[in-house]
């Protein structure tokens, strides 16, 4: 703190001089501009994707097979691989990663290895997703046998997910504090027993929202799937044994196709894929607020 | 009339002897058992003990993926040999003599990169100071949900509007003749890298202590000159990490470069012109190639740089970061 007071020399400078006061207004102005582009440029991608998207979504296009040699039909087989990864993910993602976040929040002592757990997870956040899909074709398609299916597919995305819902886990059991924790010991809870008593229930809220936004990361990912199962085409999915279509892939195909011209199917895919993302987290969020305004300390 | 009433005492009876005899079966059953269990110290050494496991379980993929990368990338590096990989200047993969250059989806690499830093990193730092040092706390909230929101949207969508839109806009107003160039991928990976350039060196801005800015008010500066005076030196070292956050994604972005950035094989000499890039190539190429051949391992050996590069950045960043952090803890 001092060291940093040293270092910043702070001039006295011509209070309220004209020049210091435009240089505010313009500076002023001009970062908000920066801001109010950034927001602007969010609600043109969503606007746009809608109004390109929105012609082509109909019952048949949600509920039917690709047909016509992928020019008709709908994109059914890949809205239900896109589901069945999200529950793998889940399955997969879920227990390891909120069990992390615990063991961070609750468990773990200031120690050197502890730290390089830390810094291997914030890596991991940091890992291109593409390596994520060499790893996950070396190690789930061919070191472990699954081949090109469903469940390699969502073992992959389950690492790709796994830093988001340790870090959502952790940060949420922090912001609760410690006297909860303390009172909770004071009348002779155990520490699993506050944990599973007072402290889990209390961030459940934060838990469930990281967790969640991990999903829909690992719902809206291609290059991890691109080498270990996802299907140019594929029936409805039944067996994770087997390859699978989904929707990002579909989407990217469909997208860079040059042979298949079917606009229609590639902006209504866009618009399904980004529709349930951005539904499922701003219910999210919101629920999420409103939890927080009611959970005030 | 005695008998039902009689039968009815007996009724009672039965039942509360039953009553009776399930509560000592209760009480000794699994149930109680557990719930007597559930304070005890024993469990609490349970749970302690597998919530540890798991926890460590994180780390396993991580060196997992080391290993698997270097694993298969053991050939390429038997058969090609690391340096003329990482500088050789021609990618003929499948030619029969083939050629295992890095060179031009390195080189392709830093010119995206170098386009997105400068298209995010200017704009991200701004919106930052304004949601830190200017914006209201409901303005701010409203902005930092916007563009949080901004990381729902797959980037293969990013990758699907920027071939809808942007490439049109640079065919037609810049001399190229197509927009399937390393500027346009660049652009749209600078969107791409946004979020965390603002989320991150707003969190870095937010985080200098409010004396700090007291300080400078009380000697007579304004919110900007304090801004650029006091607290974007206090914050430097933050903003730099969020930097090196946004460069490590714009370098492991795949879905955008590989629809944007044209995927040509000669070594780029400017953004203007068709880039392939790391991530691009191991997705393009991968998923076509024989398992086991040298193209395959020299696959890997390529994802191991991409992996190796974007692991030195991050770790960089988080040491940055780290130390920020402590600077001001109190």
């Amino acid at each position: 703190m001092t060291k940093a007071g040293k270092k910043t020399t702070i001039t006295f400078s011509d209070y309220n001089s004209k020049g210091a006061r435009r240089a505010e207004a313009i500076v002023r102005i001009f970062t908000a501009t920066c801001c109010v582009a950034v927001m602007v440029l969010v609600a043109f991608l969503l606007g746009y994707l809608f109004i390109r998207g929105v012609g082509s979504i109909s019952w048949s296009f949600i509920f039917d097979s690709p047909q016509d040699r992928m020019t008709g039909g709908g994109i059914w087989p890949a809205i239900v691989g896109t589901l069945w990864l999200i529950g793998l993910v889940s399955a997969f993602a879920m227990p390891v990663g909120i069990a992390t976040g615990i063991y961070l929040a609750e468990i773990a002592k200031q120690s050197r290895p502890v730290r390089m757990l830390r810094v291997a997870i914030a890596n991991m956040a940091g890992v291109p997703s593409v390596v994520y899909g060499l790893f996950g074709f070396a190690a789930f398609s061919l070191a472990f046998g699954l081949g090109k299916s469903l469940l390699a597919m969502g073992l992959t995305l389950a690492c790709v997910t796994l830093p988001v819902v340790i870090t959502a886990t952790e940060e949420a059991l922090r912001q609760i504090p410690t006297e909860q924790r303390q009172a909770a010991m004071a009348l002779g809870c155990t520490r699993a027993r506050t944990l599973g008593k007072i402290v889990l229930p209390t961030a459940l809220p934060g838990i469930i929202t990281g967790a969640i936004l991990g999903l829909s990361r690992a719902a809206g990912e291609t290059a991890p799937i691109l080498f270990t199962g996802v299907a140019f085409f594929a029936p409805v999915a039944t067996d994770i044994m087997q390859p699978s279509m989904a929707l990002p892939y579909h989407l990217y195909i469909m997208a860079t196709q040059p042979t298949t011209p079917a606009p229609h199917i590639v902006w209504g895919t866009a618009l399904v894929l980004t529709g349930m993302l951005s539904i499922t987290n701003a219910v999210i969020a919101t629920w999420r607020s409103h939890k927080r305004r009611k959970l005030q300390w | 009339m005695n008998k039902p009433a009689n039968q009815k005492k007996n009724k009672t009876v039965r039942f509360q002897t039953g009553i009776q005899e399930s509560r000592r079966a209760v009480s000794n059953s699994l149930i109680e058992k557990i719930a007597r269990f559930r304070n005890t110290r024993a469990l609490d050494s349970v749970a302690t003990v597998v919530i540890t496991m798991l926890g460590w379980t994180a780390i396993f993929v991580l060196i997992g993926i080391a290993g698997f990368l270097i694993h298969s990338s053991i050939r390429a590096f038997d058969e090609v040999g690391i340096w003329s990989m990482i500088a050789g200047t021609d990618w003929f993969p499948t030619s029969s003599d083939a050629r295992f250059g890095f060179l031009p989806a390195q080189v392709g690499s830093v010119w995206v990169t170098i386009v997105a830093l400068a298209a995010c990193v200017p704009i991200g730092v701004f919106s930052a100071v304004y949601l830190s040092e200017f914006a209201s706390s409901k303005f701010r909230e409203t902005a930092k949900a916007v563009i949080e929101f901004m990381v729902t949207i797959p980037s293969v969508v990013f990758g699907l509007i920027g071939l809808a839109v942007l490439v049109p806009l640079i065919r037609t107003y810049l001399p190229v003749d197509s927009g399937l160039i390393g500027l346009t991928a660049g652009l749209v990976v600078g969107i791409v890298c946004l979020p965390t350039v603002i989320s991150i060196s707003e969190d870095a801005l937010r985080s200098v202590p409010n004396e700090l800015r007291h300080g400078s008010f009380a000697l007579g500066n304004t919110r900007w000159q304090t801004a650029y005076k006091v607290v974007l030196p206090a914050a430097s070292s933050g903003v730099f990490a969020a930097i090196m956050l946004g460069m490590g994604r714009a370098i492991g972005e795949t879905m955008v470069v590989l629809m944007l950035a044209g995927n040509a094989g000669i070594i780029p000499t400017s953004p203007f012109e068709a880039a392939r890039t790391m991530t691009g190539t191991i997705a393009q190429e991968t998923g076509e190639v024989v398992r086991g051949s040298v193209h395959f391992s020299v696959l890997f050996a390529l994802g191991l740089v991409l992996f190796v590069a974007t692991f030195i950045i991050n770790l960089t960043a988080d040491m940055i970061l780290e130390r920020s952090r402590k600077k001001w803890r109190r």
